[in-house]
């Protein structure tokens, strides 16, 4: 092991490498040692250091959302490895006259958006802590907002990736153009994969314009049913929002958001488009950050229950209901952030009521029983240790497995963590 | 040597009629939209169920008989091109919708239906799906998915994987799979994001789950006439900068303008470059940004600007771009479609080196491009009675794509690898990113028996890499068996 250690340091320069602590834990988890490489190569050779010495290794980003994934199961590795990609923090290109940027893998999200809006343009997306949140994390854990509901999801604004490999490859896939067929699409694959495939160490987008204008107007609603009709009733008309969200909590009313962006004239023709279609709501004044209200749903207490649902976009008032009876009977409070195309986030505060484990359990299997899932992203440790926070991957866990073999054999990469144990 | 038959017997009992030996009905199948590169396949099997289909597959993994997929068969890279030894599986008796969910704006349909027919199922409720190859009118979505297909609105609603939410998929082991789901963001790998664009290389798509999208209250399409495509491709630089998503813009040089007049009187104005803006959004919206665009096309030269209002003054515009490729057969006995992608600021410097090295083969090329994101489709012009010229067409085609990947773009941006581009793979990745795509490949189809030899110069060999098998610590604890 004391071998590993000076090949790494000799890779890296003992600089950038130091004995972890409680701070770095994971899910309560210390591990021995932080690393910080210079770049994709020292990324890759610390790597296949790390593989060759048994190490497991667990990417870092911005440790915004490290306690997302399941408990990390390092028995059978002979250490634990954290790879911060903290050095690897430059915007390397702006192409702005083609729309595409290229960007390293630990820069964070605000960083990007502030060079990018020198030229008037913008990644199409709002995750979340962009100001810590780096873009290999939020490409790992599939992080997207509101604005998915114009621009789609990360998959459809990377065209570009690095990866590297626990056998110390360095791979290319994609490149910088906006359309390209050329060999497998893996910046998709490595999207959402929780860094259990390969290290993220560079990235390119297509970029898209800030808009010249915003606007955007609440709606309050009797109940869950009347605040998905509207929804529906937004998709089903040639109005193009770029944000629709419903707001709801045990203790209010839901309210319903809407995201206009275009110009000016644009903007106010479908606000008074709107205003026809939902003539019967009542409108209110939106609250500030109303577009961040996905982020505050993590704020407080430490017993804290935060789930990642994914529905379709017709059964919002269904769940609802189902959640406020759940709720009613198991005494909680909660709070849930949902976006029309059917991706919410629900929080929930009850303290370590007993059947909490068995109350997600049904929640789940109620949601996925019609195609969707329930995913938790933060809780308690005592939970966590109860339930696999993934949920179901189906009949394709087999092949998920089999890809996992393929790109990390040893398991090396974040083991245990993403969906089935893999 | 045929297939014996022995396993002929085992392949009729699964479809009975839908077998085809006959060699003189072999040969509709030896070749899909490329026809320069033929293969008579041993068989052809014509399932009309994901368990026929499975059936079939499962003979082919017990016999190691490769197979290839095949929907309309007008791809352009030889994607369905039989494979020595092997059979093909056509999907095009698979050809029903089997679900339209219009409140959530869900289409579940079978491989073999039609892409335009997609759009004719919903359009009377104001939807439509919108990935639109040129060639909708005869092309399957099963076809679509394994390209990755695009078209001309693909600038703003994105290409064919925007578009799959989900897929039923028999892989080449015989085993029926589910990936993705109705809903967005199924937890684990995204494996429609994979699945999509893999050319047939991955298993055979049985059911695919699509998202279709309403449609736009107002289009409305500008053409602008120019002396020059630079200076087209300055107003498309000029649009773009100025904040605009057009749902398209498409360019022709004055030769696609000639053919698409001699084919179809589409009424262009013989000019050195045309272009065509779509705008489509709210009436507001887009009546105040097609003046931006009237606009920004004079300043950079047009000089002349027509803008289509109704549906069948756009149907006439877009007439002529659609039929590009096939009107270049009134004009030169033989061509051939290319596909390369540059990044957008790019194309001055790319037109006029392709000027050159047109002039310097002796040949002529038009160019047909979906501007905004930067695909160009030269077509390279030849005689082939002429000994030599299909030579050097070939030759100039391919210096066109190397052209295209020196520039920091593609060698297709949307008829796939297939065969033909193939050994141009390395000239845009390096080993270890061949290498390592191909680990997909060996989880999805470590036998190579689905459409082999397709895609990558060489086949990589799969290691047996099942990895040690870990229960879950719950499922260990006896806790849980969710997986
Ligand atoms: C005139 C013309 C215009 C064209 N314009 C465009 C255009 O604008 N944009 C564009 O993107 N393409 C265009 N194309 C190319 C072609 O139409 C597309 O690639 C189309 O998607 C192919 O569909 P197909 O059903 O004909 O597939 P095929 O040619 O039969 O097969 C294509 C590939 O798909 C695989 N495949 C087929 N079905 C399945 C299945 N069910 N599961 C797994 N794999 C399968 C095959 O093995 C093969 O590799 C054009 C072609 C022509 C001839």
């Amino acid at each position: 092991m004391d071998a590993a250690w000076s090949d790494l340091q000799a890779l890296v320069g003992a600089e950038n490498m130091r004995a972890a602590t409680a701070e770095d834990a994971v899910d309560g988890v210390v591990p021995q040692m932080v690393i910080e490489p210079g770049g994709a190569e020292e990324v890759a050779g610390v790597l296949k250091i790390a593989t060759g010495a048994g190490l497991a290794v667990i990417p870092r980003g911005g440790r915004t959302k490290m306690d997302w994934g399941n408990l990390l199961r390092n028995s059978e590795r002979s250490g634990t490895l954290i790879l911060s990609t903290s050095r690897l923090n430059r915007v390397v290109e702006h192409a702005w006259g083609d729309m595409t940027a290229t960007v390293e893998a630990g820069c964070t999200f605000q960083r990007v958006q502030e060079t990018l809006a020198q030229h008037g343009q913008r990644l199409a997306l709002d995750p979340l802590w962009p100001e810590q949140a780096t873009i290999g994390g939020i490409l790992a854990t599939n992080d997207t907002g509101p604005l998915r509901v114009r621009f789609g999801s990360l998959r459809d604004l990377i065209i570009g990736i690095t990866l590297a490999l626990p056998d110390g490859t360095l791979a290319k896939s994609g490149g910088k153009v906006v359309k390209n067929v050329a060999g497998y699409d893996l910046p998709k694959l490595a999207t959402g994969s929780l860094g259990t495939l390969g290290i993220i160490t560079q990235t390119i987008f297509r970029l898209h314009p800030v808009p010249r204008e915003t606007r955007t107007l609440s709606f309050s609603t009797a109940d869950g049913a009347a605040a998905n009709a509207l929804v529906l009733a937004i998709q089903d008309c040639n109005i193009v929002p770029t944000g629709v969200q419903i707001r709801a909590a045990s203790s209010a009313m839901p309210e319903v958001d809407l995201r206009f962006e275009g110009t000016a004239p644009g903007c106010e023709a479908q606000i008074e488009q709107t205003l026809r279609i939902c003539s019967g709501a009542r409108r209110v004044e939106p609250p500030e950050n109303v577009w961040n209200a996905r982020s505050e749903l993590w704020s407080g207490t430490e017993s804290l229950i935060v789930c990642k649902f994914t529905l379709l976009p017709a059964e919002l008032g269904t769940f609802l209901t189902s959640i406020r009876k759940l709720s009613e009977a198991l005494q909680w409070s909660w709070r849930l952030v949902a976006q029309s195309v059917g991706v919410g986030y629900l929080r929930l505060d009850g303290g370590n009521s007993g059947n909490v484990v068995s109350a997600l359990q049904n929640l789940r299997e109620e949601l996925e029983s019609r195609g969707g899932s329930l995913v938790l992203l933060r809780c308690p440790l005592a939970i966590k240790s109860k339930i696999d926070v993934w949920g179901s991957a189906g009949d394709a866990l087999p092949l998920m497995r089999n890809i996992k073999a393929q790109f990390d054999p040893e398991g090396v990469l974040n083991p245990g963590r993403f969906i089935g144990g893999i | 040597m045929p297939l014996d038959s022995r396993i002929l017997d085992k392949f009729r009992a699964v479809v009975g009629r839908g077998l085809i030996t006959e060699d003189s009905q072999l040969h509709t199948y030896e070749c899909d939209g490329l026809t320069n590169f033929r293969v008579l396949p041993q068989a052809v099997l014509l399932p009309t169920s994901t368990e026929e289909v499975q059936a079939i597959v499962r003979i082919c993994q017990r016999e190691k008989i490769p197979f290839v997929a095949r929907g309309s068969g007008t791809g352009l890279s030889g994607g369905a091109l039989p494979v020595e030894k092997g059979i093909v599986i056509s999907l095009a008796r698979m050809n029903r919708i089997l679900e339209v969910d219009l409140p959530n704006a869900r289409m579940v349909v079978e491989p073999g239906v039609i892409n335009a027919d997609v759009t004719q199922r919903v359009a009377p409720h104001g939807y439509f799906y919108a990935p639109d190859p040129s060639s909708q009118s005869v092309c399957s979505i099963g076809g679509n998915v394994a390209e990755n297909s695009g078209g001309a609105h693909c600038l703003k609603y994105g290409f064919t994987t925007t578009h799959v939410l989900a897929l039923e998929v028999v892989l080449p082991d015989g085993s029926i799979v589910h990936l993705g789901s109705r809903t967005l963001d199924r937890p684990g790998y995204d494996l429609p994001g994979i699945f999509v664009g893999s050319e047939g290389t991955l298993g055979i798509a049985t059911k695919i789950v699509l998202r279709i999208v309403k449609k736009p209250a107002v289009i409305q399409t500008l053409l602008a006439a120019f002396n020059s495509t630079e200076e087209a491709g300055a107003a498309v630089s000029g649009i773009i900068g100025a904040g605009m998503l057009p749902a398209a813009i498409e360019m022709m040089d004055n030769l696609a303008i000639q053919a698409a007049e001699a084919s179809v009187h589409a009424g262009y104005p013989n000019c050195g470059g045309l272009l065509l803006v779509e705008l489509d959004g709210p009436a507001a919206e887009v009546e105040h940004l097609i003046d931006e665009v009237g606009k920004i096309c004079t300043q950079c030269g047009a000089w002349e600007i027509r803008v289509a209002q109704s549906e069948a003054e756009r149907a006439v515009v877009w007439k002529g771009r659609k039929a590009a490729f096939a009107a270049m057969g009134h004009i030169s006995p033989n061509y051939i479609v290319q596909d390369g992608v540059i990044p957008r600021t790019a194309l001055p410097k790319v037109l006029s080196e392709m000027e050159r090295m047109s002039a310097a083969q002796g040949l002529r090329v038009a160019n047909v491009f979906h501007a905004g994101d930067g695909n160009l489709h030269p077509l390279v012009l030849y005689d082939g009675r002429i000994p030599g010229q299909e030579e050097r067409a070939m030759e100039l085609s391919i210096d066109i794509l190397r052209l295209c990947v020196k520039c920091g773009g593609s060698i297709t941006g949307e008829h796939g690898v297939g065969e033909e581009k193939k050994s141009m793979m390395p000239e845009m990745f390096a080993e270890p990113d061949l290498e390592t795509m191909q680990l997909v490949r060996c989880a999805f189809d470590p036998e190579h028996l689905a459409n082999p030899g397709k895609v990558f110069p060489r086949t990589r060999l799969c290691a047996e890499r099942t990895g040690p098998y870990h229960p879950h610590p719950l499922e260990a604890a006896g806790v849980a068996q969710f997986f």
